[in-house]
């Protein structure tokens, strides 16, 4: 049997039976590719092509005034672009480090340690799993007026960091390390914190990477935050310095380059943190099955 | 520092404060009258009664569009994940991780990034890209309002959430049909499987089952989280003549624009509703069978 292969799934090599595939794959990944490149394009057109007729699709003369021309709207409207920058950074980098700790230490709880109600709490994070957020907005935001946190860069924050999915994920991955060695840690003295952050957390870095890429999806491309909670300009993120942008000089063609070059700068810290982590993405979504 | 509770505390206070509290004030908050400026005086159950009864915009409009985006976009863009995925895993390491990533690209910019790139794309005069091009090709004669009227609004919409549709569940499924155990399929072989067909019946769907469940969740939130998108392609809500307008632009409508609160509350219970409903319905799909 050993001549002898049942299936063609996990191929290690090219083979004539796969053209079919790619005879599918390769026509839709252009399609899907086409939009992405269109934008990439459009973000470097000079004036010159952006009013070209009829409109090309490939950029011709590359420049960077697009993007120069972003900075000097948004100094021109009182708040420096670098501003709108750092809101970002910073609330991204510390929304992701509070996401990974805050769902990361759920999940270690659930998954190994003993106490009542654990199995209802994680029936609970799953039924939360088709919890769609938008649907209470209102309700949420009479709650984070009364807690005084409207225009705290806390809310930028805290409403990203109940991510289901991310304790979900994370709680399955922890699953499969094996109990033995948690109680030989146990044994050397070694408290439940300290487990935790020296042998768990190595142990699922490609889970943490996971979430940790979640949830800076969730805080980079976030505008609701900024939109419905913030009314300090000046705290506000790029993501919502864009949206407004494009809402305000999205329909004129001079916009649309300043669009184009503000939607590339958006979308491309999503898309490089993909590439660099993908292996570790693959690694944890083979345990994400619901049971 | 040992005990559960450091553990446990931190991620489930946030959960109270963020979706269980909303989730029960959004039911509380439904049997209102609430303006955001007076205090909330109870009506009952008349919010509901107007939604069915006065509210022609969301039983003309509203439900019917959510019901068809939702069906059409939900179910296929699922579909296509998995064969996508199926499919993947059938052709080598190194091109299947590029095409992987090329699928997956598209949903990292859902939401305000990418509406920009469309609103350029199906612009509405002769220079929009998708209009000078139909016209060069002399398929149309006079450039289309593609993102203003009724009757394309849809169904740009549907294309631009199928689009950007491969997320996490994909990924899941990728990830689940690599994972299968080859000598399933060899043993069935010897007993008897012939064709592709009956490999996916038998094999691999029943295999990756639980990442079944998983992508199928997220497709069906990631349908309803994509609920804006008809306001961000037309640049207002309500959208032209409500072709666009689902069940979230409707919340948003009547909470922010009109700030009636409380109305808005039932229509968010009625979504909550609804997005369970549909899960549930899935669970009893897909789920395993106890």
């Amino acid at each position: 049997m050993a001549s002898y292969q049942g299936t063609k799934i996990n191929p290690t090599n090219f083979h004539p039976s796969q053209l079919k595939f790619y005879l599918v794959i390769v026509p839709l990944a252009i399609f899907m590719l086409l939009p992405i490149i269109f934008i990439l394009n459009h973000a470097f057109k000079p004036q010159s092509e952006l009013f070209a007729y009829p409109p090309r699709f490939f950029v011709v003369n590359p420049t960077f005034d697009n993007f120069t021309q972003l900075a000097t709207v948004a100094n021109a409207s009182g708040v420096p672009f670098s501003r709108y920058l750092v809101n970002s950074i910073l609330v991204t980098v510390s929304g992701v480090v509070l996401t990974i700790l805050f769902t990361g230490l759920s999940a270690y709880g659930l998954s190994k340690l003993k106490f009542k109600g654990k199995k209802l709490l994680f029936e609970l994070n799953t039924l939360a799993l088709m919890f769609v957020p938008i649907a209470v907005q209102i309700p949420r935001y009479l709650i984070i007026a009364q807690m005084g946190l409207i225009d705290n860069y806390l809310v930028h924050i805290l409403p990203v960091v109940v991510m289901p999915v991310a304790m979900f994920l994370l709680k399955q991955f922890i699953d499969q390390v094996p109990n033995e060695l948690i109680e030989s840690a146990k044994i050397d003295g070694a408290t439940e914190m300290q487990i935790f952050f020296k042998i768990i957390i190595p142990i699922i870095m490609p889970a943490v990477t996971t979430v940790g890429i979640l949830a800076f999806q969730a805080l980079w491309n976030d505008v609701s935050a900024s939109t419905l909670y913030i009314d300090d300009e000046s705290k506000r993120t790029l993501a919502f310095f864009m949206m407004s942008l494009t809402a305000s000089q999205g329909n004129t063609v001079a916009g649309q380059g300043m669009a184009a070059a503000a939607g590339l700068i958006m979308f491309l810290p999503n898309l490089l943190l993909f590439i660099f982590l993908q292996g570790k993405v693959m690694n944890t979504m083979a345990h994400s099955g619901i049971k | 520092m040992n005990g559960p509770a450091w553990f446990i505390i931190p991620y489930w206070t946030l959960f109270i404060i963020f979706i269980v509290i909303p989730v029960v004030a959004a039911i509380v908050l439904s049997f209102t009258y609430f303006n955001a400026i007076q205090a909330p005086t109870y009506v009952g159950i008349r919010n509901y009664i107007e939604l069915i009864s006065i509210d022609t915009v969301f039983m003309q409009y509203v439900l019917s569009n959510t019901i068809k985006f939702a069906l059409i976009v939900g179910p296929i863009g699922y579909i296509l994940s998995f064969l996508l995925a199926w499919m993947l895993a059938q052709i080598p390491k190194t091109p299947r991780t590029i095409f992987a990533i090329i699928l997956y690209s598209p949903s990292l910019t859902m939401g305000v990034a990418m509406s920009t790139m469309w609103q350029i794309i199906f612009s509405g005069d002769a220079s929009g890209y998708l209009n000078s091009m139909l016209l060069n090709w002399g398929l149309i004669l006079e450039p289309i309002q593609f993102l203003q009227s009724p009757e394309y609004l849809m169904n740009i919409m549907i294309i631009v959430s199928l689009w950007s549709s491969m997320g996490v569940g994909f990924l899941a499924m990728l990830a689940g049909v690599l994972n299968i155990d080859q000598t399933l399929y060899e043993a069935a072989y010897v007993d008897g499987i012939r064709n592709r067909a009956q490999e996916i019946l038998y094999i691999t769907i029943p295999s990756m089952k639980p990442q079944m469940l998983f992508g199928a969740v997220m497709a069906v939130v990631s349908t309803f989280q994509a609920g804006g998108i008809g306001v961000q392609l037309s640049g207002s809500n309500p959208t032209p003549q409500y072709a666009g307008q689902l069940i979230v632009n409707h919340i948003e409508d009547f909470g922010f624009i009109r700030y009636m609160m409380g109305y808005a509350a039932s229509i968010s219970v009625v979504l909550l509703i609804l997005v369970y409903a549909i899960s549930k319905v899935t669970f009893n799909l897909l789920g395993e069978k106890e």
